[in-house]
């Protein structure tokens, strides 16, 4: 009697398992939302992330991107682009989402480790080769005669770390006045010829238009214009003092519970962590949080002294307000037609 | 300068005298036309095509069969096909109305009509996310209702249908005016009912102005660019229609692709205006038969 049950249960089981295996072997397509210089991180991310949760689960998975300035892709998801993971380049536009919709929680930043961001940045220049201008720190960008390309602060994530770097600078040669610091960055701004509204944009303009002494520039953006247009045309230079930049990554729960992806989602994000996830994000020349995976890469990431956000300027929520919000300080300085 | 004036007294005293300085006048206006069509038009235009097949027909044909490409390029012809056809209708209706009956607020349709003219693209695209996304008015119930407009195609479809609206009840508009409604009248005097009426009256009279407006919709249809940009959500491989995938490619330093993709569109413009080059002949041909 034991034995005969035994034996049923025993083959439920194992038909029970094959059956989950077959049946739950599902198709899911993620959508990341992510801005503008991270597309070829992504491409090659997605596919390894892709083979990884084939492996573990038998389930396939596309990913499908979008692209484009970080506070538009923000105020995409906001009005409803339906996003199961975000991966933008502050905290400070996935605080915008939290705050102006619905689709995810308040305290995203600390679902996930080193403030949700896996991998981070920094902020240098791309000259033309040969330096002919002879850009070597911040202060040779106020100088008169030189074109500065950077895109804009407001739309642009990345154009807001490029003005709070250069506003740290300001603060620590001009022994942190404020009004000093401002009117640095003033200058620099008036130098400015043309502001995109993405950071790509601004690569473009300064790599294929051929416009501008000196791109302000994203690390890895600066990198893959190097690795993409020739060494023999441009070069990245280091300035004295930068800015630790954290582009941050959050699960968007709401949608991706809707479309049944929440495990799926969550993984994605994971597996940024993981080694082989912070190779590839190396590769593509961010800077890995992984120790291991650092030093691995370390003699392609010059140290610089870095600056936080959170040291200097107090948070991403006080310095959205301080500087960029409408009537801030970016509006004071920059009046085009003046 | 007075030439102008001199010039016009001129041909009407004697039509077939030409002077001396409108010679030097036609030669080098005429050069100056096509000097700046060469600059300005075709100078781009080979552009595309040289730029496109930089790395042989090879690149250039790896570019359009990416899966993304393909893609792109089903997307634009859907929305043509959805957007061409609704208009086709409302165009006819409107201007028919417009054109053959009298009624109160004529004037405000036409006016409407004109609208997507003068809305820059951006605006059009941006009162869809305010009627349809998240915060706007719709939003909340649309999401409890599991129904995607913007971001999805359908957001593509409503801003392309908004932006070619005038296109066709522009082309009939002055077309129908022009023929007036004796011909309808006598075919309704001699009995025919109001659908026989159009299809064997007022349908012949319109049909290459129709044509040539349907042309040019579907050149707009295709080449939107703004008013779609703002409501795709730019998903590869899903809401890129082929100028945004063309924006796409360039910013991803992919230029061969993104110029074989581009000259697609550029071929579309070539087709556009061959098409209306013989429409053209057809109906000068068919007005020179017509006693």
């Amino acid at each position: 009697m034991t034995g005969l049950s035994f034996r049923v249960i025993a083959v439920a089981v194992i038909f029970a398992v094959l059956g989950a295996f077959t049946a739950v072997a599902a198709e899911f397509e993620l959508l990341n939302v992510s801005y503008d210089p991270t597309r070829e991180l992504y491409t090659e991310f997605n596919a390894a992330f892709a083979k990884h949760w084939k492996g573990k689960t038998g389930d396939s998975v596309t990913i499908k991107q979008s692209h484009g300035g970080s506070g538009k892709q923000a105020r995409s998801v906001i009005d409803g682009l339906e996003a199961d993971v975000v991966t933008l380049a502050l905290a400070g536009d996935i605080d915008a989402i939290a705050q102006k919709s619905d689709v995810l929680p308040k305290d995203w930043l600390k679902k996930l480790p080193n403030n949700s961001a896996p991998y981070t940045s920094t902020i240098n220049f791309l000259v033309r080769k040969g330096n002919p201008k002879g850009i070597k720190d911040w202060d040779d960008l106020v100088k008169d005669g030189v074109s500065v390309i950077t895109p804009n602060p407001k739309t642009s994530g990345g154009a807001r770390w490029n003005y709070l770097a250069a506003w740290a600078f300001a603060l620590k040669k001009y022994g942190n006045s404020e009004e000093k610091a401002q009117e640095f960055v003033g200058k620099l701004f008036k130098n400015v010829e043309v502001l995109d509204s993405g950071a790509r944009g601004s690569t473009t303009t300064f790599t294929e238009r051929g416009i501008g002494d000196v791109l302000i520039s994203w690390e890895n953006e600066a990198f893959l214009a190097i690795k993409e247009l020739g060494a023999d045309k441009f070069e990245a230079v280091y300035p004295s003092l930068s800015i630790l930049a954290e582009p941050s990554v959050a699960l968007v729960d709401r949608n991706a519970q809707k479309k049944g992806n929440l495990d799926v989602a969550k993984a994605y994000l994971e597996y940024l962590y993981t080694p082989e996830g912070q190779e590839i994000a190396a590769k593509n020349f961010y800077r890995p949080r992984d120790p291991k995976v650092a030093e691995k890469f370390k003699e392609k990431f010059p140290a610089v002294e870095l600056v936080t956000i959170d040291q200097s300027f107090g948070g991403w929520a006080k310095a959205q307000k301080v500087h960029f919000a409408n009537g801030g300080i970016f509006d004071q300085i920059y009046q085009p037609s003046k | 300068m007075n030439g102008i004036g001199t010039n016009t007294a001129l041909v009407k005293s004697q039509p077939l005298v030409r002077t001396h300085e409108s010679k030097w006048a036609k030669w080098g206006l005429t050069l100056l036309a096509f000097g700046f069509l060469g600059l300005f038009l075709l100078l781009p235009l080979a552009a595309i095509f040289s730029e496109g097949l930089k790395k042989g027909w090879s690149a250039y044909w790896t570019a359009l069969k990416e899966p993304e490409a393909i893609s792109a390029i089903k997307l634009t012809l859907l929305v043509a096909a959805i957007a061409v056809p609704a208009n086709l209708v409302f165009g006819i209706v409107a201007s028919w109305a417009i054109a053959k009956f009298e009624f109160r607020g004529k004037q405000i349709l036409i006016t409407l009509i004109d609208l997507p003219f003068s809305v820059s693209p951006v605006i059009s695209g941006l009162i869809f996310v305010l009627i349809f996304g998240l915060q706007g008015y719709l939003g909340p119930w649309l999401r409890e209702h599991d129904i995607k407009i913007i971001f999805a195609v359908p957001g593509i479809v409503l801003a392309t249908v908004f932006i070619t609206f005038p296109f066709i009840a522009r082309e009939l508009i002055p077309l129908m005016e022009s023929q007036g409604r004796d011909e309808e009248e006598a075919a309704l005097s001699l009995g025919a009912n109001g659908w026989q009426t159009f299809f064997l009256v007022t349908l012949p009279n319109i049909k290459w102005g129709l044509l040539y407006g349907v042309i040019l919709c579907n050149a707009r249809a295709m080449g939107e660019f703004g008013a779609v940009s703002v409501v795709s959500g730019h998903i590869r491989g899903m809401t890129n229609t082929l100028p945004l995938h063309v924006e796409i490619l360039y910013n991803e330093y992919q230029f061969v692709a993104a110029f074989a993709v581009a000259s697609l569109l550029a071929l579309l413009a070539l087709a556009t205006l061959a098409l209306k080059k013989i429409l053209e002949w057809k109906v000068r041909s068919e007005s020179e038969a017509r006693p």
